[in-house]
């Protein structure tokens, strides 16, 4: 395959960045996403230009850290990571536009990669459970129905790569706190602090610059684990009884 | 430095250094003094671990503030020891490259965790998890700390669950256990194929915890590029900091090293991009023994590699083999075909034809080494990369025919759905193609039953140690481990070296820190200045195909010793023609592979001499030299039953052999058949 790509080239977060364009060619559609990318910085390299930085690591969806818009898309045409996306998702001679996450709760360090430490500091405010190591009852003292143990773990699944927010047009952080809101909310272990977890990550998640939502449902559209975007609901009804409570 | 610890020949041969009839690495290594000293506890086994707790000093909360502690990496041994620690009070930092501590690769780990909780009834006991572990590790691991590993599992489930980990449940609401990696006992606690994701969220979760209340600061995007130490104990790290570059100091009381495995010194592994040898190795540089390098786990299910651009392999479960049938051509002539058209008399289902006991479920090694054998011989099946193809068939179309495409959707969903996404084919209709991969490296700084290396106040944690699995690690060994270490382990045992403090005060003008910081800017400066043709990745690609090759699956001494000469000679290549873009002073991708690199070098000789060493094959590790009449494994208990702890001499000089003797008090050691 031949591709002409339109990359953001921004040297740091202070100088302003630019769309450049770079034509690769004998892209292999075996390739995924990103080896085309590492080809792409071999040739760089060798011709002397400083390689394109992207944040990747696993590299088998799990662990988060890649995340691009391609051609406008959080992570692509398919419901998976950047890193597994290949290219035969996409056609020989096509012209694919990438880009860093767009939204000013992350912003750019270089090039593709974004800041978003934003989302460990809402995990800070209260996503968890407080228990000391070794203070834990015996594992069989509380049954928790299959039911439940299904539902929190279908929304753990989250990997906080942040593409929810990068499709959202208000910026929202929702699908990803909903997530965890979620997660702890439905286990009887996460019970004693879900009022207080629910109000302290509102509250860190606005200020940390994040939109709110407005039930688009791009987020959900975007997440490569397909977090459901009900976990938004449950995290507005967990906040009103919250505030019902006094909090 | 300290001049090494070493003995004269005929020191060594009387103590009994040189029994056998071969010293395959004469030449390549000095013989030291024997490690003596493990602190572990005398007594009857399993009072080991209380006793020892009991010994260990107390530190009294009000001093825990004044003390402080540096912990290099966030995975599951990193986190759960950082937070703790925190908890405890203790002044924590804690550090990863990755951008957020949550992306830690304990994060890929699919299969589950191990406990003796026996919730089955199923006859599994403290006892029987410490027998399989020592067992499974081919017996050449340390018994009292594989004892303690499993009279703690059964805390770490009672922990995670609290933390939120949802784990799969029962219809009652209990949790559910499955049987892992042949083990005859249902002990492994999962949640779906995402087990390790979960374990790590909610260790995240309880160091994001500690780090609202005040007790740990984090370090994102910071690499460790140096320990430093002052009067031969650990004091602190020097870190770059990946988005400024700005070379830090970070003084402390002690540092613990949880900085993950060296799997990618092959640069094809299942390891994440970034997973590096860099911070342990350092410390191994300035004085920590690196104990059984060679030993490493390659797992026989993943992804073949698609073409030469290939970066990383994709591991899938094991559990595949359950219902997998595997094979290739009998004929060369065939290996291009299109596999449903080869019929049945024509293929080679060669793990049921060599061992009809175990057929497809022969263990990891076995599994493996087939695999790459019957691809050397040219009867391996895919695309051909460099001339050969490395791949060989899994066939689901019995299990199809006999459970439904629905039965194994049920059992396999997720697996069949990530296989397609990476290669394109379908598995229910044409047969999977997999080949080995490394996952999983059981060597590592060498620790005392404290986890402390031999360096004071130096503490090695998880996958960066060597202690728990011997030559080979069960399957769900992993996250048990490395939750073991930093949950219930560490903060018991290093309270007792921090009861010595208050420490002398360190500065950041001290010589000794001074010094670090100066060889690292060095070393930057000498990356960045070569502008030589090739890339890091070149370089890295091709030391990972020597290791591969020579140092991988089989190794032989002719082999190794070859391996040793092009590592050799790659390495000054690199230190000479690298090409290395861009500036000190900004987020550089190409110049932290450089420094990474540059330590896989080193790290991989010593492998190889280690291995060269090693003249018996055990656990992961075959040597040509050593098999039986049918070619299998055969260790030598008389002359290997010993972990080798290696001693760095000086950049120009031979590595120093310390042992450490194996004895078993508590188990028999057993030779393993599969045929």
């Amino acid at each position: 395959m031949n591709l002409t790509l339109k990359i953001w080239r921004q040297p740091d977060a202070s100088s302003a960045g630019a769309m450049h364009t770079y034509q690769l060619s004998d892209v292999s559609p075996d390739m995924s996403f990103l080896e085309m990318l590492d080809v792409l910085n071999e040739q760089l390299n060798e011709k002397g230009e400083d390689p394109v930085a992207f944040d990747h690591d696993c590299r088998e969806g799990i662990c988060g850290s890649c995340g691009l818009m391609i051609n406008g898309d959080a992570h692509g045409p398919e419901v998976t990571t950047t890193c597994q996306l290949h290219m035969r998702s996409f056609s020989d001679g096509e012209t694919i536009t990438i880009e860093p996450w767009r939204s000013d709760a992350f912003p750019v360090i270089k090039d593709l990669v974004v800041d978003r430490s934003a989302f460990d500091r809402i995990v800070q405010q209260g996503g968890y459970i407080s228990v000391n190591t070794g203070s834990a009852p015996e594992a069989h003292s509380v049954p928790v129905p299959r039911e439940d143990a299904l539902r929190a773990f279908n929304v753990a699944t989250c990997i906080g790569c942040g593409a929810c927010v990068a499709a959202c047009p208000n910026g929202s952080a929702s699908l990803f706190m909903g997530a965890k809101i979620t997660h702890l909310g439905e286990l009887p272990q996460g019970q004693p602090e879900r009022d207080s977890r629910v109000v302290n990550m509102v509250a860190q998640h606005d200020h940390e610059g994040f939109g709110g939502c407005t039930n688009i449902g791009a987020c959900t559209a975007a997440c490569p684990k397909e977090i459901p975007l009900d976990v938004i609901s449950q995290l507005n009804k967990d906040l009103r009884t919250a505030i019902r409570h006094g909090h | 430095m300290d001049m090494p610890d070493t003995v004269s020949a005929a020191e060594a041969s009387a103590s009994g250094f040189l029994d056998g009839d071969y010293d395959d690495a004469a030449g390549y290594y000095t013989p030291g003094t024997p490690l003596v000293d493990t602190k572990a506890p005398e007594g009857p086994i399993a009072e080991r671990w209380q006793n020892r707790k009991f010994e260990a000093r107390l530190v009294n909360p009000s001093n825990r503030r004044k003390l402080s502690i540096i912990i290099v990496g966030t995975g599951l041994a990193g986190a759960s020891a950082a937070a703790t620690l925190g908890e405890a009070g203790y002044n924590v930092k804690s550090f990863c490259y990755q951008d957020s501590p949550r992306r830690a690769h304990s994060i890929a780990a699919q299969g589950g965790i191990n406990a003796a909780k026996n919730y089955k009834e199923d006859g599994d006991s403290v006892h029987r998890l410490f027998y399989d572990t020592v067992k499974g590790g081919d017996y050449r691991s340390r018994e009292s700390n594989v004892y303690r590993l499993a009279e703690v599992s059964t805390n770490i489930i009672d922990q995670c669950v609290a933390q939120g980990v949802p784990f799969a449940r029962e219809y009652g609401g209990l949790l559910d256990n499955r049987s892992f990696g042949g083990v005859q006992v249902s002990r492994t606690f999962y949640a779906r194929g995402q087990t390790g994701q979960q374990l790590l969220i909610g260790a995240y979760q309880a160091l994001e915890r500690q780090v609202s209340a005040g007790t740990v600061t984090t370090y994102t995007r910071h690499e460790m590029m140096e320990l430093i130490t002052v009067d031969g104990k650990a004091r602190g790290i020097i870190a770059r900091d990946m988005v400024t570059g700005a070379v830090e100091t970070h003084l402390a009381d002690v540092v613990v090293l949880a900085s993950g495995g060296y799997g990618n010194v092959f640069y094809l592994s299942t390891n994440a991009m970034g997973c590096n040898v860099t911070a342990a190795w350092r410390a191994h540089r300035k004085g920590a023994y690196m104990a059984n390098p060679c030993y490493t786990q390659i797992h026989p299910t993943c992804i073949p590699v698609s073409g030469s651009h290939q970066s990383k392999l994709t591991l899938m479960s094991e559990s595949l083999r359950n219902d997998g049938r595997i094979w290739v051509p009998k004929n060369q002539a065939d290996c291009d075909k299109d596999p449903r058209e080869i019929p049945e008399e024509d293929r080679d289902y060669y793990l049921e034809r060599i061992y009809p006991s175990f057929g497809n479920l022969v263990p990891r090694d076995i599994a493996s080494r087939a695999a790459k054998n019957v691809c050397d011989e040219g009867r391996g099946v895919g695309p051909e990369v460099d001339g050969v193809r490395r791949g060989v068939y899994l066939d689901f179309s019995a299990a199809i025919e006999r459970l439904g495409k629905k039965g194994i959707t049920e059992k396999y969903d997720n697996l069949f759905d990530m296989y397609e996404r990476i290669t394109g084919e379908n598995p229910f209709e044409v047969p999977m193609r997999i080949y080995p991969a490394v996952h999983y490296v059981m060597g590592g700084l060498w620790v005392d039953y404290d986890l402390q290396s031999t360096i004071p106040g130096l503490f090695v944690t998880g996958e960066a140690n060597f202690s728990d699995h011997g030559a080979n690690r069960l399957g769900a060994s992993a996250l048990m481990q490395g939750l073991a270490d930093g949950y219930f382990v560490l903060p018991h045992t290093i309270r007792d070296y921090l009861a010595d403090g208050p420490f002398e005060e360190i500065t950041e003008d001290h010589p000794a820190v001074v010094e670090a910081r100066e060889s690292v800017k060095g070393r930057i400066d000498h990356f960045l200045s070569v502008n030589g043709t090739r890339s890091v990745d070149s370089y890295h690609r091709e030391l990972g195909n020597i290791m591969w090759e020579y140092c991988g699956m089989e190794r032989t001494e002719t082999g190794l010793k070859k391996a040793i000469d092009l590592i050799r000679s790659l390495k000054d290549d690199f230190y000479r023609n690298v090409k290395v873009l861009g500036s000190a002073e900004t987020l550089n991708q190409s110049l932290e592979k450089a420094g990474r690199v540059a330590d896989f070098f080193e790290l991989g000789e010593l492998m190889c001499i280690d291995a060269l060493n090693r003249r018996e094959s055990c656990g992961g590790h075959f040597r040509g030299e050593s098999q039986t009449e049918d070619g299998e494994a055969l260790r030598h208990d008389d002359e290997y039953a010993y972990v080798a702890a290696w001693e760095w001499a000086g950049e120009d000089s031979i590595p120093v052999l310390h042992k450490e003797d194996l004895v078993y008090t508590a188990i028999e050691m057993k030779q393993r058949s599969y045929k």
